[in-house]
């Protein structure tokens, strides 16, 4: 019966392509109700989530609060600079410390990459990555394939290319996995040492040249260049990397066929992406965003599912 | 397993244009009703509805939708297995609209009052309305009772209503089964 194999979502690595699936159809149902006059189901009034996040985030942290509001979750909001964890508490006791207020769902961003199946492993609620440090951020992989999905239908087959900081990068990891499962041909394109050394033991392919990615691709998924995880400089100047990999109008004009532009945010406009592009019909960025709320009503839904009442 | 008809064929085409003229006679032109059935089987009921009344008048236009109650129903992780949702499609906003509700079997009625809840989404209608092909009278866990009506059964809880549609409508067929342990 239609059930998530995993009791968490800690990486998409630890699922299965019918979970993918599930979602996506579950997803479905919930972009129907978002764009309702009363954009709200009650099924989760007797659930209650706690979003801590030790690290900064707008986006994902806004999506998943509307997300657990529109299923009809109570929700408290946690972040890290506003509390004790700069007293010196461990992660485990800020984390039972909040669950002893009754919290059934934990949705949790954290610097360190393995944090979340540590404390899976270790408290009784029900985990969600929300971005471990440079390793997996799951629900943003499954808003990114079901976009291109919704865009371009099945998946397999398909040519992405992920392009840019690929080392620094949750997203590209986690995308990496999820197109994969569906069947899709995955590519990284960025500068030599923004590309982890060994990636291609993933099955992905590597090229340095921008142009020829583009070419090669259906999508092309542009990252963003992330000055605050670079702790050394890793290509000259910003100038030189929006000259070599920069997505601009020019290149997608001369590409003689039209492509899918997509960009997880926040957008560095005029570095890794033209406003131009990002503003075009090739860019399905708002959709993005739309998308990502849908999308985590199916993953908080289905693993609320699982919390069997007595 | 034990099968007893309710109704065959014939008396189900009998009932379900009873009930269509039964629509028409409350609802006129339909200008400001909307027919609503509830996913999955309401919608089978539906469209034969609908095929009726514009078989008789052609030229009526009938505001029609589906609507799915998992996300409202009051069952949520208190069941074995886990719901499945289904296709919601209202095109319309129902405020200030008559609304009819249809589905194929009136059971304990909490299908009915998760859709009662459900439609608040579209609005708030003049009036919500009722219409079941079977009502297994004295199985009601609330206070909820049918506008129109098909048939009304006696039916133990251990039996199940089972509404055969069927491509050819001469084999249509509604019984009752002892549900499988």
């Amino acid at each position: 019966m239609k059930q998530l194999s995993v009791p968490h979502l800690i990486g998409i690595k630890n699922l299965q392509k019918k979970d993918l699936e599930l979602i996506f159809e579950t997803a479905d149902h919930f972009k129907e109700v978002i764009n309702r006059p009363i954009k709200k189901v009650p099924s989760l009034r007797d659930i209650t989530i706690a979003n801590l996040f030790f690290e900064n985030s707008t986006r994902t942290k806004l999506s998943f609060e509307l997300a657990e509001k529109r299923l009809s979750a109570d929700v408290i909001n946690f972040s890290a600079s506003q509390s004790s964890v700069k007293k010196g508490e461990t992660l485990i006791d800020t984390v039972n410390n909040i669950l002893a207020m009754k919290v059934d769902m934990v949705v949790m961003r954290h610097p360190m990459v393995g944090a979340h199946k540590f404390l899976s492993q270790n408290v009784d609620a029900k985990i969600i990555n929300a971005g471990d440090g440079t390793h997996e951020h799951p629900t943003q992989a499954i808003l990114d394939t079901y976009s291109m999905r919704a865009k371009l239908g099945d998946l397999k087959d398909k040519k992405v290319v992920i392009i840019g900081d690929i080392l620094h990068s949750r997203v590209a990891l986690s995308n990496i996995y999820a197109l994969q499962l569906l069947g899709a041909k995955v590519m990284v394109c960025g500068p030599p040492s923004l590309i982890p050394v060994h990636i291609s033991k993933l099955g992905v392919e590597v090229e340095y040249n921008l142009e020829k990615a583009l070419q090669w691709c259906d999508v092309a998924n542009i990252l963003r260049v992330q000055h605050e995880r670079m702790d050394v400089k890793y290509f000259p100047s910003i100038r030189e990397y929006t000259q070599l990999y920069g997505v601009n109008m020019h290149l997608l004009n001369k590409l003689g066929k039209e492509i899918v532009v997509m960009h997880p945010g926040p957008i560095n406009r005029g570095v890794e992406i033209t406003s131009e592009v990002a503003d075009s019909e090739h860019a399905i960025i708002l959709d993005q965003v739309e998308n990502g709320v849908a999308t985590r009503m199916a993953v908080v839904y289905l693993l609320a599912q699982q919390i069997k009442r007595l | 397993m034990g099968k007893k008809t309710l109704l065959n064929a014939k008396e189900i085409e009998i009932t379900l244009h009873r009930l269509a003229f039964q629509l028409l006679e409350n609802h006129r032109d339909f200008s400001n009703s909307v027919l609503i059935g509830i996913q999955p089987r309401g919608v089978d009921l539906l469209n034969k509805l609908v095929d009726i009344l514009k078989k008789d008048q052609p030229d009526l236009t009938i505001a029609q939708g589906q609507l799915d109650i998992t996300f409202f129903r009051d069952d949520f992780r208190r069941r074995e297995e886990p719901l499945e949702a289904n296709r919601t499609s209202i095109n319309t906003i129902l405020e200030k609209k008559r609304v009819v509700l249809i589905d194929d079997v009136l059971y304990t009625g909490r299908s009915i009052r998760a859709a009662l809840t459900a439609i608040e989404s579209y609005g708030r209608p003049d009036d919500i309305e009722l219409l079941v092909l079977i009502d297994r009278r004295f199985s009601r866990n609330l206070p909820i009772q049918p506008t129109y009506l098909g048939k009304q059964v006696d039916a133990l809880n251990d039996e199940k209503v089972m509404v055969d549609w069927k491509q050819d409508p001469k084999k249509n067929s509604i019984y009752l089964i002892n549900k499988p342990v």
